[in-house]
């Protein structure tokens, strides 16, 4: 198997990788074949390239560059949030200059100079709350419908009345879209009170639900928990905001769309999800980013609470910008996500499909303190061209009778970096616990690296801990053995590599499955030839 | 190289940056007479340098997680009783005794360094001379050892060692060559530097008992040439409560083999490092370790540190660690295989397993892979847990005591580590030791 350059197939015809605005254009260049429509022969198109990598020009508002405490008073004000919120995250603030990067992960990345950042911006027109959606900028609109996000969503996502005709099956899912530092609008958010969940930005949850917020954030990830925590709890924007009550079953998935598109600037969102006792809630996050040169950042916290016998099931597909093929530009993300299971058979899944990025540094945690708490962890992780991943989980064992179980596949390609870390503790009181873990690397081409560092701490003989890993490269026999069928190369390795990757996949929510599936066959273009 | 006392006055003034340990290495430094001149000089001092440049590990050293390295730095050992010698291990086999004390090697003691095919010297008293084969080993390879990972404590032994053995083979020797150590001083704090060079074609096997001191730090380097074969069993004294850590450096080149499995019963506390380079094409190395450790007597920690680098095309490495704790006795294992760009069609392998006997023991583990070459097989498994209940049941129901089941069981979970060593009359041997301990062990806890 030979290694792909810049300037191969993964560029399909040698054109430039551009996203949408091309397809249009290259459409008219094209014959069509009689019996192939014209949504394959685009299809084809976009693959191998970052399709979200345009922008939208709009005009923004931005907080003068850089941080300090005056900084983090706009943003608070910004948000009109109340002087506890301020002071909550001057402190946070305060602590974060007395803090160090981490430089612990196999991650080899640039100095970040966080004075020339802006962490502050959002649409101007997002200055005082559109009602309508006349007076939602059309080009915001037209971002979230270029994502992928169904018309009818949108008009509830403007706020607007009338949205009630939506037919019923396309309104499963409500999203909470997120635009550089603020929060767009929320969609169904009377429906979901209807059966008394709270669904809506993080910033209004401080002004409307205070005594949930003030009660849980911060108590998963403590402000002073690392590097990236702390400046996220000193400068995070928006976000979004989940309270399902007790005894309640969402009646439908959550999701938040993250946006980065003003450039230099960091996105710091902040998640809280609140699951009371007996509930259930399914959330989905999905990220995606303009392409640019300059490498952009991101530190996120997502902080899960679970109380006893309740479920929450948190899935991500990460599609930032992961660089060019060069590693020019893309996303630096550094996000620290948590959850709680903080009373008796509490339960938490995370399911992670992270494909984009340039850097990624991520943990999500599972704390399963509660007696007969279970906390999963599901992850694919590729990296091609020169991306960098060091990710994993923790699996803290404190509760009796505690369950979790880890899955991870890690897939690299060209001159990536692809590393598992991660944490199982069994801690002396945790008697009678179990754990699982499989980590499975694929490497294709020999310019790429996989990394496996797992720590592992068994404090009782009760417990019971298996880890299991594997290093290899794509079967040649399954690989000949497609290509026989008459696949090509590149198809034949989507295949293998999707199968490889089968039991994370099936994780996922069915919206995500398939648009992981695809996400995997994409984000390996170019690797193979 | 008496310049110890101005590298002790740096370190000492360099404590101002206040490094972890550096109080302690100037203290260490201070007390210490070197010889003068020597072939072994110019590693001496270079290791010296290196020293003063890296200092001792300190508690939040990333690679000393799970042990600490108090006891390690310390000036000077703490006295430490001297067990019953009830070593008795290979005396049935024909073989070359070496025998030191206290870390001095007593020529009285030992057979006649003399063989075919093999060249056998005490460090001490080959060291005056200016031209030696091991000149280009000795803390050579120690000194390629430190990368990506500083291990201080092998550069002190370069530095201080005080005696050791220096093999150089030609041939195929059969008849392994053995060293014993004995201890006579409560509070001897030994180090001593081996260094061994198989040529092309050489075969050894090299066998190490006994208790080397009340602290004892040892480096083994090995060079394993072209096609040689070298085999390394070593089991140290039962029970004694000793201080030690240990280091293998070994390079072994194209087609050869290398292989070493370590016993340890009981002790205090005993850190292991090996680091194996795999240098040429089709080599292969296996490192195994069987532990058992009871805390009943004080503290048990043991750790086994291991570093694997593939360096080569189509080689073989094998990992087998197993470690048996009772009583709070901690088991560390941190290992790690590193497959080089181009070091396609690598097969590396790396079990490490803790049984767990009572509430309160602990085992401790970091199994890591870091492969940068794609058509390689590597894989690593890690498990944790207590004896088999069905099985035990299984065992009992079929008129076995419950005492005897459970040597057989532990027996068993050793059985992987044992099959390491390709001599069956060193494993029988060793084996047969070990049944008798734990089922003697197993009577002691039947009577109380």
């Amino acid at each position: 198997m030979r290694l792909m350059t810049a300037g191969g197939k993964g560029m399909i015809g040698g054109r430039p990788r551009e996203g949408f605005e091309m397809t249009e254009q290259i459409g008219d260049a094209i014959e069509i074949r009689e019996g192939v429509d014209r949504e394959t022969v685009e299809t084809v198109q976009n693959m191998g390239s970052y399709k979200y990598g345009w922008d939208t020009e709009i005009e923004m508002e931005y907080a003068p560059k850089g941080i300090n405490e005056d900084i983090v008073r706009l943003i608070s004000k910004k948000n009109e949030e109340p002087e506890w919120m301020t002071e909550w995250r001057l402190q946070a603030f305060r602590r974060w200059q007395t803090m160090t990067e981490p430089k612990w992960a196999m991650l080899n990345y640039p100095e970040i100079d966080y004075q020339d950042q802006y962490y502050y911006a959002r649409p101007k027109s997002m200055e005082v709350k559109p009602r309508s959606l006349d007076e939602v900028d059309p080009k915001l609109l037209a971002t979230y419908e270029k994502l992928g996000i169904p018309l009818k969503e949108q008009m509830i996502l403007a706020g607007i009345e009338g949205a009630e005709g939506a037919p019923a099956e396309a309104r499963q899912v409500a999203v909470d879209a997120v635009f550089d530092s603020v929060s767009v609008g929320t969609t169904f958010k009377d429906e979901l009170a209807k059966a008394g969940v709270i669904f809506c930005s993080i910033s209004e949850a401080i002004r409307e639900h205070p005594e949930l917020v003030r009660k849980y954030l911060g108590s998963v990830v403590p402000q002073s928990d690392n590097f990236f925590a702390t400046l996220n709890s000193a400068v995070f924007s928006d976000g979004s905001f989940v309270y399902v009550p007790p005894g309640v079953r969402c009646p439908m998935e959550l999701s938040t769309y993250f946006r980065i598109n003003a450039e230099n600037t960091g996105q710091f969102e902040r998640t809280l999800i609140i699951a009371d006792k007996g509930s259930y809630v399914s959330y989905l996050e999905g990220c995606t980013a303009p392409k640019r040169d300059v490498a952009q950042l991101h530190a996120a916290v997502v902080e899960i609470v679970v109380l006893e016998d309740a479920e929450v099931k948190y899935s991500t597909v990460q599609n930032w910008f992961p660089g060019d093929e060069e590693g020019k530009g893309g996303i630096y993300n550094f996000v620290t996500k948590r959850a709680d299971c903080r009373e008796a058979r509490a339960k938490v899944m995370w399911t992670q499909v992270e494909t984009g990025s340039a850097i990624t540094w991520k943990y999500p945690s599972c704390i399963l303190r509660g007696e007969e708490s279970q906390g999963e962890f599901y992850s694919i992780a590729i990296a091609n061209n020169h991306q960098q991943a060091d990710t994993g989980t923790k699996m803290i064992h404190l509760g009796k009778n505690t369950r979790s179980r880890i899955v991870s596949k890690g897939i690299s390609a060209g001159h990536a970096q692809n590393t598992y870390r991660g944490l199982v503790s069994m801690h002396p009181r945790a008697t009678n616990s179990r754990n699982y873990t499989q980590c499975d690397s694929l490497l294709i081409g020999d310019k790429c690296g996989a990394h496996t560092v797992p720590y592992i701490e068994v404090k009782n003989t009760s417990s019971r801990v298996e880890h299991e890993a594997t290093t290899s490269k794509v079967d040649d026999d399954q690989l000949f053995y497609c290509r026989q069928r008459g696949m090509d190369e590149e198809e034949a390795v989507a295949l293998v590599v999707n199968g490889f990757c089968r039991e994370v996949l099936q994780a996922l929510p069915m919206e995500f499955a398939m648009e992981a599936q695809s996400l995997v066959a994409i984000s390996l273009e170019g690797s193979v030839g | 190289m008496a310049d110890t006392a101005v590298l002790a006055a740096q370190a000492a003034a360099s404590a101002d940056k206040a490094r972890p340990g550096d109080a302690a290495l100037a203290a260490r430094l201070d007390v210490l007479t070197l010889p003068e001149g020597g072939f072994t000089r110019a590693a001496r001092e270079d290791a010296a340098q290196r020293l003063q440049a890296m200092g001792l590990p300190g508690p939040r050293d990333e690679y000393w997680r799970y042990t600490d390295p108090a006891l390690f730095n310390a000036a000077r050992p703490e006295a430490a009783e001297i067990a019953g010698d009830s070593s008795t291990l290979f005396t049935e086999i024909e073989r070359l005794n070496l025998v030191f004390v206290d870390g001095r090697f007593d020529a009285a003691a030992s057979d006649k360094l003399e063989g075919e095919g093999v060249e056998i010297e005490n460090l001490a008293s080959a060291e005056g001379r200016a031209d030696h084969w091991a000149a280009g080993l000795y803390g050579r390879l120690e000194a390629a050892g430190q990368q990506p990972v500083k291990r201080p404590f092998a550069v002190l032994n370069t530095l201080t060692a005080s005696d050791g053995v220096l093999i150089r083979v030609t041939g195929r020797i059969g008849r392994p060559v053995h060293i014993t150590y004995h201890r006579s001083a409560v509070d001897a704090d030994v180090s001593l530097h081996h260094v061994v060079k198989l040529e092309e074609g050489a075969e050894l096997t090299l066998l190490e008992t006994g208790a080397i001191g009340a602290r004892s730090n040892v480096v083994l380097e090995v060079e394993v040439g072209k096609g040689a074969r070298f085999h390394h069993v070593s089991a140290k004294r039962a029970n004694d409560p000793k201080l030690g850590i240990g280091h293998i450096f070994a390079r072994v080149e194209s087609e050869a083999l290398f292989k070493s499995f370590a016993l340890t019963v009981n002790g205090r506390m005993m850190r292991n490092e090996a680091v194996i380079d795999i240098a040429g094409d089709d080599a292969i190395a296996h490192i195994a370790a069987a532990v058992l450790g009871d805390g009943d007597t004080g503290r048990f920690h043991h750790d086994d540190t291991v570093f694997i680098i593939h360096g080569a095309e189509r080689c073989e490495s094998r990992q087998v660690f197993k470690k048996v704790l009772k009583n709070s006795a901690e088991g560390v294992f941190q290992g790690k295989i590193l497959v080089k760009p181009g070091a396609q069609k690598t097969d590396g392998y790396q079990i490490s397993q803790g049984l767990l006997l009572d509430e309160g023991s602990q085992f401790l583990a970091k199994p890591e892979l870091e492969i940068y070459a794609d058509d390689v097989k590597c894989s690593h498994g890690s498990t944790t847990g207590a004896l088999d209940e069905t099985a035990l049941f299984y065992l009992r129901s079929r008129g076995v005591p419950k005492e005897r089941a459970i040597v057989l069981l532990v027996l068993s979970f050793l059985a992987d580590a044992l099959e390491e060593i390709e001599d069956e009359r060193l494993r029988d041997d060793i084996l047969g030791r070990l049944e008798d301990w734990l089922t003697q062990r197993a009577g002691n806890q039947g009577k109380a």
